[in-house]
């Protein structure tokens, strides 16, 4: 991707370093303590869900004219976990836990089957069916092109961390996001075709100036626990909770573009995600998460953490979208972007 | 690499072809609960003429409930539909 605009001090300290206009020495530090500091709500903040999305992106597929040894600086590390310690503070104060199940793989996918069943928030899906206009699904995909041109990746972060039959189910279910060995079937290689038939750009990394930071923060999400190996339940809880609400919507996404004229080379992602991801929510539920809390009940809080806060922070960025459309309103930053 | 548990000596070949264990394992079928069967390995799925079921990835799940759209595979349908599997208790709603 290119650099981003920056959002606030934080973000302009981080971008000046990475552009090579000042060292690492200068200001990021500073900035960070006060931008904590003063953040009335760290998931809403635009500079500092941007300036963690900066830094996550240099272990992806890095910046565009930023030099890879930035990934592994100190000060950016130090930096970067920072913000990590308050973004994980925050969510873990404000997310809900479903009770805890026993410590059995049979109960701990019967706990998340239920508790993503059970999710009240505003359904994007159904109204994607049934209303959403095409400017707004091309909002819609723009929100979603930021975790989808790189879907599966931070989730991959945990299979060096995991063994036995919680690691096998993972690496089952990242071989099919990946294509099965077929470069054309990958997840995020099919996605870009659902934009260009909606009129998007699917370079990676064209939109991140139109998001909110909510979306940014849903995504920062998955990096943070992906990175940490202290989190590996809850990037194991996020990944059975993405698998478990998905085939179902994705049949309504399917269907809410094909109301709109799309072709079925358009609507591949959805269709195939219906089929794919009905497979996977069961390896997710019974052989990751359960397979995980058997072998280490220790991190059966954590597999509930990482699913609930996962839905936690889509729904409040759904939230967020609706309220926009229902006010007439664009919901991107810049809307002018998707036009 | 692999925890050889339950193989006898002298069949490298056998653990070479299939792994230990697995020497009658070349399909799995996986009853989840309340859900799909899971379908691992080599095995064709056809219509009643021999028709092949285009079959586009290694492991696929088989509708279970009857109500998925996307007949013989599960597109998780028998979730909205309170599909049970297993004995439900007194009492239990979705018995």
């Amino acid at each position: 991707m290119v650099l981003p605009a920056d959002r606030g001090p934080a973000s302009a300290a981080l971008l000046d370093i990475l552009s090579g206009e000042a060292d690492a020495a200068g200001t990021l530090a500073a900035e960070v303590s006060a931008a904590l500091e003063s953040t009335p709500d760290i998931v809403f903040d635009d500079d500092l869900q941007l300036t963690l999305f900066c830094l996550y992106e240099l272990h992806y597929g890095g910046i565009r004219d930023v030099s890879d040894d930035w990934e592994w600086d100190t000060a950016l590390l130090a930096a970067r976990g920072r913000i990590e310690r308050a973004f994980e503070a925050a969510l873990r104060a404000r997310v809900p836990l479903p009770e805890r199940p026993e410590p059995t793989a049979k109960a701990v996918a019967a706990r998340l089957f239920e508790f993503t069943a059970a999710d009240t928030g505003p359904s994007m899906s159904r109204f994607v069916a049934k209303k959403a206009t095409h400017e707004q699904v091309a909002e819609f995909l723009t929100l979603r092109s930021i975790y989808t041109l790189k879907e599966a990746d931070p989730h991959s972060w945990a299979i060096p961390r995991l063994s036995g039959r919680a690691k096998a189910a993972l690496v089952e279910i990242q071989a099919d996001e990946y294509g099965g060995g077929r470069p054309t079937r990958m997840h995020s290689a099919i996605f870009p075709r659902t934009m260009s038939a909606a009129g998007l750009d699917p370079a990676y990394g064209t939109y991140v100036d139109a998001v909110p930071a909510v979306t940014l923060a849903s995504v920062n999400l998955i990096s943070m626990f992906g990175l940490h190996r202290r989190l590996r339940g809850a990037i194991v809880g996020h990944l059975a909770a993405y698998e478990m609400t998905s085939s179902v919507p994705s049949r309504l996404y399917g269907d809410g573009l094909r109301r709109l004229g799309f072709d079925q080379d358009a609507t591949w992602y959805y269709d195939e995600h219906v089929e794919a991801d009905a497979v996977h929510e069961q390896i997710a539920a019974h052989d990751m998460a359960g397979g995980l809390v058997e072998a280490e009940p220790a991190l059966l809080d954590d597999v509930l953490f990482g699913a609930a806060a996962g839905l936690a922070v889509d729904g409040w960025a759904t939230e967020r979208t609706m309220a926009a459309w229902a006010a007439g309103d664009s919901a991107l930053r810049t809307p002018a972007a998707v036009r | 690499m692999s925890d050889a548990v339950g193989t006898g000596a002298g069949d490298a070949g056998a653990r070479n072809r299939t792994g230990p264990g697995d020497a009658d394992q070349d399909v799995v079928i996986v009853a989840y609960p309340d859900g799909p069967f899971l379908v691992r390995g080599d095995v064709a799925i056809t219509a009643p003429d021999g028709t092949p079921v285009e079959r586009t990835r290694a492991t696929v799940a088989l509708c279970r409930c009857g109500k998925s759209t996307i007949k013989p595979f599960c597109d998780g349908t028998h979730k909205l539909i309170g599909f049970r599997t297993e004995p439900q208790l007194p009492g239990d709603p979705a018995a």
